[in-house]
């Protein structure tokens, strides 16, 4: 047992424990709180693989500024875990509820049985980089904008396509409800926000 | 490895309580700053010239009842001030304080841990600063907390962004974003970096401010209309914790702002012995609190439509041409 190991093994407890918190709790705040645990863990054993810009990005982007967007929201919608969101959900959804989570378990176990499985968990930790300057902001940016131009373009206008849904929503929300403009008005700069810092 | 872990203990043990120290002086020294502004005299009491205030302070605050409201979240309520008071601490984990020196035989470095992404750290640390606030506003369950809070995360979210564009530029200019690496290229006082990036310099400013939640942007508790706003409901220790991560983000804003615009340990004329250059770190650090003192005793406090309007419309755009310029020139 290296200190890296014992470091990944502490990281990835935590992920997971966030991960798992984050789903099962009904505080909404809480929830957030137990996301960014795990965010923040991730970000840990990026580090550790050498990735320590994919890491730095993890927290600045996500914990740091979308997280705070989610939870901007929830207090402007002041929700204190009172409300049960699967009440209302047709029969239909709950089907579908299930089916999808297991889809998604048994594909979570073949990609996990295709990576770990034949080669120790120590073996993945390296101290050394694989690559000279692997990991560092001059090399991810130039795979970013040389050989996955495309997807990263792609992904550009994905979150474009998400803001403007958005907007349409909350401006239908606007003509339909005065009383939610509170809400909408909320969440377009913060929605911008996300697009620059991506 | 031993040796390694205890003497970096050392240092992170020596730097946190100087900044502890700083912050305390800090609180002094922004009395004194303002007192002399307004013709008053201020702490005058406590020690010669009123010195030993902030450790009065320190006691009076450590010893008073701790108040927990009834309709509080127990939970995020405590985590709070710790998770206002953590983060501004991290920040100095990259600040090169000094050159590096030999001390009784032994080579020490001027700085706690040299990341190769410096810069990125300092940003990862402040916008985990802002859930400090935000939770502690909204479970306080109280009002004019909950306003306070609301106010804080929108009007950080919005200059967190020209925030981190208006360094964009050092960056671009300087091309790396280690922080010892963009001291050591500001030999001189020709090199700094504010020379080559005054827009950038001027929208550090003004959003750092914005960050630390000071005057003239210091809506989060404005008193007139929100009592005292997200810590309206915290007393004794917590309040404490609060009040002094306040400094310690000025500090810290101040302590970034003096490396990446005005290099950092480096004498204005170059040569300097190793073992002193922390002096200069100090005398930069220090003008820049100055001038935030200064600063709250000029200016009144913004509208929030105004603060709102100003990030958004002014030193977004600002920032965004800033770094098209500079990328420009960079590259032809």
């Amino acid at each position: 047992m290296t200190l890296d190991t014992v470091i990944f093994f502490i990281s990835a407890v935590v992920a997971v424990f966030g991960a798992t918190m984050m789903i099962s709790q009904r505080n909404p705040v809480a929830s957030v709180l137990y996301m960014i645990l795990s965010l923040v863990a991730q970000a840990v054993i990026y580090i550790q693989l050498s990735a320590l810009f994919v890491g730095a990005m993890l927290v600045i982007v996500y914990a740091g500024a979308i997280m705070v967007l989610f939870l901007f929201v929830i207090m402007l919608l002041n929700l204190r875990g009172s409300e049960d969101l699967g009440a209302h959900s047709s029969p239909i959804s709950k089907v579908t509820k299930y089916v999808v989570s297991i889809l998604l378990f048994v594909e979570f176990v073949f990609v996990i049985k295709s990576v770990i499985i034949g080669s120790p968990v120590a073996g993945l930790l390296t101290t050394t980089p694989p690559v000279d300057d692997f990991g560092s902001v001059k090399s991810v940016s130039m795979l970013l904008f040389t050989k996955y131009l495309y997807p990263f373009e792609l992904t550009g206008i994905l979150l474009l396509i998400a803001v403007v849904g958005a907007v349409v929503i909350a401006r239908r929300d606007k003509a339909d409800d005065v009383e939610d403009t509170h809400s909408s008005t909320g969440t377009e700069p913060a929605k911008t926000d996300e697009v620059v810092t991506k | 490895m031993l040796e390694i872990a205890l003497y970096s203990s050392i240092k992170v043990i020596v730097v946190v309580v100087a900044i502890l120290t700083g912050c305390a002086y800090a609180t002094y020294m922004e009395r004194k700053v303002v007192a002399i502004m307004q013709h008053r005299i201020g702490p005058s009491y406590a020690g010669p010239w009123g010195l030993l205030q902030p450790l009065a302070d320190a006691i009076k605050m450590a010893f008073k009842e701790d108040i927990v409201p009834d309709n509080v979240e127990r939970i995020t309520y405590a985590l709070a001030p710790i998770l206002a008071f953590i983060p501004s601490l991290l920040s100095f984990a990259v600040v090169p304080f000094s050159a590096d020196f030999s001390l009784v035989g032994r080579e020490i470095t001027g700085v706690i841990s040299d990341l190769n992404i410096g810069i990125l750290w300092i940003f990862a640390v402040t916008s985990l600063g802002v859930y400090g606030i935000i939770l502690a506003g909204w479970s306080s369950g109280s009002k004019y907390s909950l306003l306070g809070g609301i106010r804080s995360s929108a009007q950080m979210i919005s200059y967190e962004i020209s925030y981190g564009l208006s360094i964009v530029g050092v960056i671009l200019i300087a091309n790396t974003l280690s922080m010892r690496e963009l001291v050591e290229q500001q030999g001189t006082i020709l090199d700094w970096y504010v020379w080559k990036q005054p827009l950038g310099f001027l929208l550090y400013l003004i959003c750092a401010i914005a960050e630390t939640n000071r005057a003239p942007f210091d809506l989060p508790e404005a008193e007139s209309e929100l009592v005292a706003g997200y810590h309206t409901e915290y007393s004794s220790f917590r309040f404490g914790m609060f009040f002094v991560g306040e400094y310690a983000n000025m500090l810290a804003v101040s302590a970034v702002g003096t490396t990446l615009f005005f290099g950092g340990w480096q004498a204005p004329w170059g040569a300097f012995p190793a073992q002193l250059s922390i002096i200069w770190f100090l005398i930069k650090v220090f003008l820049f609190m100055f001038f935030y003192i200064w600063l709250r005793a000029t200016f009144p406090r913004f509208r929030y439509d105004q603060l709102m309007d100003f990030g958004w419309k002014i030193l977004f755009p600002l920032a965004v041409l800033n770094v098209l310029v500079t990328g420009a020139i960079v590259l032809f």
